[in-house]
């Protein structure tokens, strides 16, 4: 079986980065911010690499939405071993606004013309924290879901994907065509090598635009306000564990 | 306003976070409507009808909700919305409900809003971004409000006391896409890392998995949950399921005891809220000390066995 696949990545402010809330308290600092592709969808190209590695999958496109800049995490997963790039140029108030919704009509749209027979992408993104994309990529396809993947064994005309869920893992089957989303422990993702990151500079990328496809990505939620969490004083350091049992029961209270 | 609220359940009992989302259901006024689906729905539909705060609750039993595939159990949400008209549909901000609420934002073409920890108007709530690390009110412009809700930002409703009404739905539904093959749950005689009152974390510095038996004998004397950090999880001393953090479970026991945990922002960011934070490390300078209310500078191979004979 030769399957084709598209595996969809975003571009976020790195994880190891401290995030600052803008003075005008509608956003985060992105300027002058490292950028990195969110890390649950390096581990979705991660996989489908590997499984062009195993000849299950016979080509790989990799598909990213949002500005000029975007084109770096495209070029990261070409480098990673996906065959070929679709960048959807959204940018300005457009990409502000951008939301799961826009972003699952946009992959939708794109996984029909490209033709593939299973959509990966990273389970959630790390700066909007919705869970969302992958679940409503399924349900606009009317393809089966398989969510938070650790393990995933192709099986004939299906995929057996283990499940990270509350209280441990579910095994599914799904029929392909199917959309799957990577969880954290599904693979530890490669670094790009050199060679690999100047081969990705020849690989094809093709820009298109959400007018293109046909797509309404209106924003539906208005950002109302961004604050900084509030902050958790420090308490007192005890020198002995006598000290913090006496504290636990008497001061605090909670034993 | 009127709320659809998604019970979960695993066919025997109702899952505590449904309580929770009861709560913010009824924070947004107007009557609460519980929905039970599954292939055994109608035991479960009598103990939602005792959740304090629902009026009503609609039953809808098939087989085909074997293993709560979104595939099956989306359309039938859609049917009870479609007969209800409500305002709102809240779901918990669980595995499950994280699986189904965004099939059902395609459905109804609206913009659902995930894991929110408060609720400020009809249409405008209150989330956490980048890991709890900057908090936004959002307003939606939807007809529908489609909503999960994070548990531990909530109070639980009462499970006894209320008497609603049950009425069973029927739904034609056909699945054959997806298919249920089976769970494997780990098994513990220790309180559920989401609503233990005391939760018992380990870190890197606990050195292996063998060592963890110091959290599990300590946790047993007090009767708490045993958690891990990123750390610990991805270095194999532990199974996911029991991770703590921005991509592990978020808690807010009334006592978290952080051991060998350095603090690193991913893992504050699932615990920052407990009521009461200890933390055990031999360094002094690790963050964890900055969330602690009481920090104890300690090699932990000490500390801990002589707090649990203590204790």
């Amino acid at each position: 079986m030769s399957l084709r696949v598209m595996v969809t990545v975003k571009r976020v402010i790195d994880y190891a980065v401290k995030i600052r809330v803008k003075p005008d308290k509608l956003g985060v600092v992105t300027e002058g911010v490292k950028h990195s592709m969110n890390p649950f969808d390096e581990i979705a190209v991660e996989e489908a690499v590997r499984m062009k590695e195993k000849k299950q999958v016979q080509e790989i496109v990799a598909v990213t939405c949002g500005p000029a800049k975007n084109e770096e995490t495209l070029r990261t997963a070409l480098a990673m071993g996906a065959d070929r790039g679709v960048h959807v140029v959204v940018d300005g108030e457009d990409y502000d606004g951008l939301q799961p919704l826009g972003v699952a009509k946009i992959l939708s749209e794109v996984a029909k013309k490209q033709d593939v027979n299973i959509v990966f992408l990273g389970k959630q993104a790390i700066d909007d924290d919705m869970n969302q994309t992958g679940q409503m990529v399924s349900a606009l396809l009317n393809w089966p879901q398989a969510t938070f993947a650790s393990k995933i064994d192709v099986d004939g005309d299906k995929l057996a994907v283990t499940r990270e869920i509350d209280g441990g893992l579910e095994n599914i089957k799904v029929k392909m065509p199917a959309v799957v989303t990577a969880d954290l422990r599904l693979n530890e993702p490669r670094y790009a090598t050199l060679p690999n990151i100047m081969k990705a500079k020849k690989k094809k990328v093709e820009k298109i635009k959400p007018a293109d496809l046909g797509v309404d990505i209106t924003p539906r939620l208005k950002v109302i306000s961004v604050e900084d969490p509030p902050v958790r004083e420090a308490g007192i350091k005890v020198e002995t564990v006598d000290e913090l049992v006496d504290k636990l029961k008497n001061e605090a209270k909670v034993l | 306003a009127s709320s659809l609220v998604y019970v979960e359940h695993n066919n025997d009992k109702i899952a505590s976070g449904t309580l929770n989302t009861v709560t913010a259901a009824t924070k947004v006024g107007g009557s609460v409507t519980a929905l039970v689906v599954g292939s055994k729905a109608s035991g479960i539909a009598e103990q939602a009808a005792k959740i304090a705060g629902v009026e009503k609750v609609i039953a809808v039993e098939d087989a085909a909700f074997e293993g709560f595939l979104p595939e099956a159990v989306a359309p039938a949400i859609k049917a009870a919305q479609d007969a209800g008209s409500y305002s709102h549909i809240f779901l918990p901000a669980s595995a499950t409900g994280k699986n189904i609420a965004p099939r059902l934002g395609v459905e109804f073409d609206s913009q659902p809003i995930s894991d929110i920890i408060g609720i400020k108007g009809e249409k405008e709530y209150v989330r956490t971004i980048y890991a709890g690390n900057a908090i936004q009110t959002v307003s939606s412009a939807d007809s529908l409000q489609i909503v999960t809700v994070r548990s531990t930002a909530f109070d639980a409703a009462p499970a006894e006391g209320g008497s609603g009404t049950v009425e069973k739905m029927d739904v034609a539904v056909s699945n054959d896409s997806s298919e249920f093959v089976g769970q494997e749950l780990s098994k513990s005689d220790r309180p559920d890392l989401g609503t233990a009152k005391i939760v018992v974390s380990g870190g890197r510095g606990l050195k292996s998995g063998d060592n963890f038996k110091l959290l599990y004998d300590l946790s047993d004397k007090i009767g708490a949950a045993v958690g891990a950090s990123r750390a610990a999880v991805d270095a194999g001393f532990c199974p996911n399921d029991m991770q703590i953090g921005q991509t592990g479970k978020i808690v807010a026991p009334e006592l978290y005891i952080a051991v060998g945990i350095s603090g690193a922002i991913q893992h504050l960011a699932g615990m920052k809220d407990s009521k009461t934070i200890v933390a055990i490390n031999k360094d002094a300078e690790a963050p964890i000390f900055q969330v602690a209310d009481y920090g104890l500078v300690d090699d932990l191979f000490k500390a801990v066995p002589e707090l649990t004979e203590k204790l």
